[in-house]
């Protein structure tokens, strides 16, 4: 090794813009569930606790900071790559992962949309090797891209031979 | 000598499986007519839940069929629910023999064949054939862990590796074993109680030793209470390790697999393939470390994690464990016992800090509860004496962090309460995972994962420097994360 420090680059490639959106849409989604459950008690319930209203701002808040930051963050830190012999992905926001599958061990490669992702024609590529140790994935990929991916592991998949165990 | 007819299990599981059962109920059945009020209900349940496992054994015997065929394994049973279970020969990862006391009792043995697929529910990779005779169980191992077919040589001895020494009983009390098995039967025993409605204060001598405890002076009362335990504890280890490890071998068969045979009452066969073997784990309990010994677990594809059936060597020597997981991974310099690359000072903080705070945290709470809510004084007393045990926790844990690599595994260990020291084949690392929360990032610290299809499918290395950690993954598998570095 050399003097130099070596460092881990950052996966080339973005993840769509509009996976910001699908971040805050989700934020939003559950922090409104949240926050909703605790107002429906406060009013339909005689004699709701009253430190229920501290907890209703304190949701508020929490959840309008995390929904306005959480997506930017994300979309900053979630990247991927694909080379000829191995798949790259970087994901998280505060706690980040990185993660590296060499081709030869994938197993499967999925693609899954889920409504909101539809919605907004995203699709997530999930890529399992023979580990049940959680699968790599890649959220928030435009559609037509995800497609794209997927036929190309697919095809370098296939050329690569083992059992990938 | 692969039939293609179909075989059933033996006739005699019609007694054994209810027998079983009713071992298991043995004791309350017991309690409810000794001590019991017995009612009638309490009969006629007992009685009918009786009938209804003889009849269960019965119907799920005239169910279950078995065969082997030239290419897979086939099961079909089920009783209610019809189930039909192939598995293909050629996937056959371990066969697992396992005899309870009322298989014993008839010379029968059930038999659990593993496939490399790693479980996300139980059972899910595994066909068990509970049970045939002992001797059609070897014959099934030896056919099914050959491939092909050999009929001589049925009670072939293997090579021994290890076996039990007498002088490791003394590493039983030293497993904490005893405590937890106190802990089940004290509350098994409670509920039984509560369930019969039978009260201790009715027994002169529970009543006299309640009256004793609650009146006499504590400073008496707490070191006679802990002898007892302690005492307790040491028989019930010392028990267990009889039950698990009598008769322990350990032994490299002809036919490329590792064989564990261990068990008083229940006696169990794991088979392991050599070619499925992705490493070793040397576990080191806080108590078994400081009596220089350990226990080894074996890292392979196809063993379930349920039932303990990876375990190579019950608590022995640390040398033997050494010496043992060298011989099953067959290389000449036992990787975990190879000299460690320690971990960045910066490291040491992070354990330092990560086993105090929780403890300075209760202390305040219950420092704050004592002060603001009438709590009594001494759980805070505690709470502040346990803050300099858990820096030294800390110190000790940062002391035990370390990584290297050897010709072929990658070798890391941590923890302090139980510590353990992987070795992973490094053929068998199929992946990296890196994760860095923002204070490791601080610490320009992070944890590396490698991702294995083999027993726990992930093992870490945590808070190694980030340029060390970078290194150690590059050497490990070369020309894999090599191409996503770049000169700073």
């Amino acid at each position: 090794m050399s003097e130099s420090e070596w460092r881990l680059r950052a996966p080339a490639n973005l993840v769509s813009k509009r996976a910001v959106l699908l971040w805050t849409l989700r934020a939003a989604i559950f922090w409104a569930v949240v926050a909703g459950a605790q107002a429906v008690v406060l009013l339909v319930v005689d004699g709701a606790p009253r430190w229920l209203r501290v907890t209703i701002v304190v949701t508020a808040v929490v959840g309008v900071v995390h929904t306005i930051v959480m997506p930017r963050w994300r979309y900053r830190v979630h990247r991927w790559e694909t080379t000829a012999d191995a798949v790259f992905t970087r994901s998280g926001w505060v706690t980040q992962e990185w993660r590296l599958a060499p081709i030869s061990r994938i197993q499967t490669v999925d693609t899954a949309r889920g409504p909101l992702q539809q919605l907004l024609r995203l699709s997530t590529i999930t890529v399992t090797t023979a580990s049940a140790q959680g699968p790599l994935k890649i959220e928030g990929l435009d559609a037509e891209v995800a497609a794209r991916v997927v036929d190309e592991l697919a095809a370098t998949t296939q050329a690569t031979p083992g059992d990938a165990t | 000598m692969s039939e293609p007819e179909w075989g059933r299990l033996d006739p005699r599981m019609i007694v054994v499986r209810p027998l079983n059962e009713l071992i298991g109920l043995l004791p309350p059945l017991a309690a409810l007519v000794f001590f019991g009020n017995v009612d009638t209900w309490r009969v006629v349940t007992g009685a009918s839940v009786v009938g209804l496992i003889i009849v269960y054994g019965l119907l799920s015997w005239l169910t279950t069929k078995y065969r082997i065929t030239e290419t897979q394994v086939e099961l079909h049973k089920g009783v209610v629910f019809r189930q039909r279970r192939a598995i293909p020969r050629d996937r056959i990862r371990s066969v697992d023999l396992t005899a309870k006391l009322g298989h014993r009792a008839f010379g029968l043995s059930a038999v659990r064949v593993g496939t490399g697929q790693q479980e996300r529910t139980p059972g899910e990779g595994t066909v068990t054939l509970d049970a045939v005779t002992a001797v059609e169980a070897e014959r099934l191992r030896q056919a099914l862990l050959r491939k092909v077919a050999h009929s001589e040589d049925e009670s072939d001895e293997g090579v021994l590796i290890s076996q039990l020494d007498k002088r490791w009983y003394r590493y039983a009390p030293l497993t904490l074993s005893g405590f937890i098995t106190i802990g089940i039967v004290v509350g098994f025993v409670m509920n039984l109680a509560s369930e019969l409605d039978f009260r201790f204060s009715e027994v002169g001598a529970f009543r006299s030793a309640f009256g004793w405890v609650s009146h006499a002076d504590p400073v008496r009362v707490v070191p006679v209470a802990a002898v007892f335990v302690i005492v307790l504890s040491v028989l019930a280890s010392l028990a267990g390790y009889l039950l698990q490890n009598h008769n322990y071998r350990l032994t490299r068969q002809p036919d490329g697999t590792v064989r564990v045979r261990r068990g008083l009452l229940t006696t169990r066969s794991v088979s392991i393939e050599e070619k499925r073997l992705r490493g070793a784990v040397l576990h080191e309990p806080l108590l078994l470390r400081a009596g220089k010994g350990a226990r080894v677990t074996v890292v392979t594809t196809g063993l379930n994690k349920i039932g303990g059936s990876s375990l190579l060597l019950p608590p022995a020597p640390r040398v033997e464990a050494d010496r043992v997981a060298a011989n099953v991974l067959a290389v000449d310099e036992t990787p975990t016992a190879a000299p460690l690359t320690k971990h960045p000072a910066r490291a040491k903080v992070r354990r330092v800090v990560r086993a105090v705070v929780p403890t300075v945290v209760v202390a305040g709470v219950l420092l704050l509860l004592a002060e603001t809510a009438d709590w009594p004084t001494w759980p805070w007393v505690v709470a502040a004496v346990l803050i300099p045990v858990s820096v030294v926790l800390g110190l000790d844990r940062y002391r035990n962090l370390g990584h290297t690599l050897t010709n072929d595994y990658l070798v890391a260990r941590s923890g302090s309460l139980d510590r353990t020291t992987v070795a992973l084949l490094r053929n068998g690392i199929i992946g990296w995972k890196l994760t860095r929360t923002l204070f490791q990032r601080r610490a320009r610290v992070f944890t590396l994962t490698a991702i294995t299809a083999a027993g726990s499918s992930g093992y870490s290395v945590l808070d190694i420097g980030d340029k060390q950690g970078l290194d150690l993954a590059d050497s490990a598998i070369p020309d894999l994360i090599g191409q996503f570095l770049v000169k700073a």
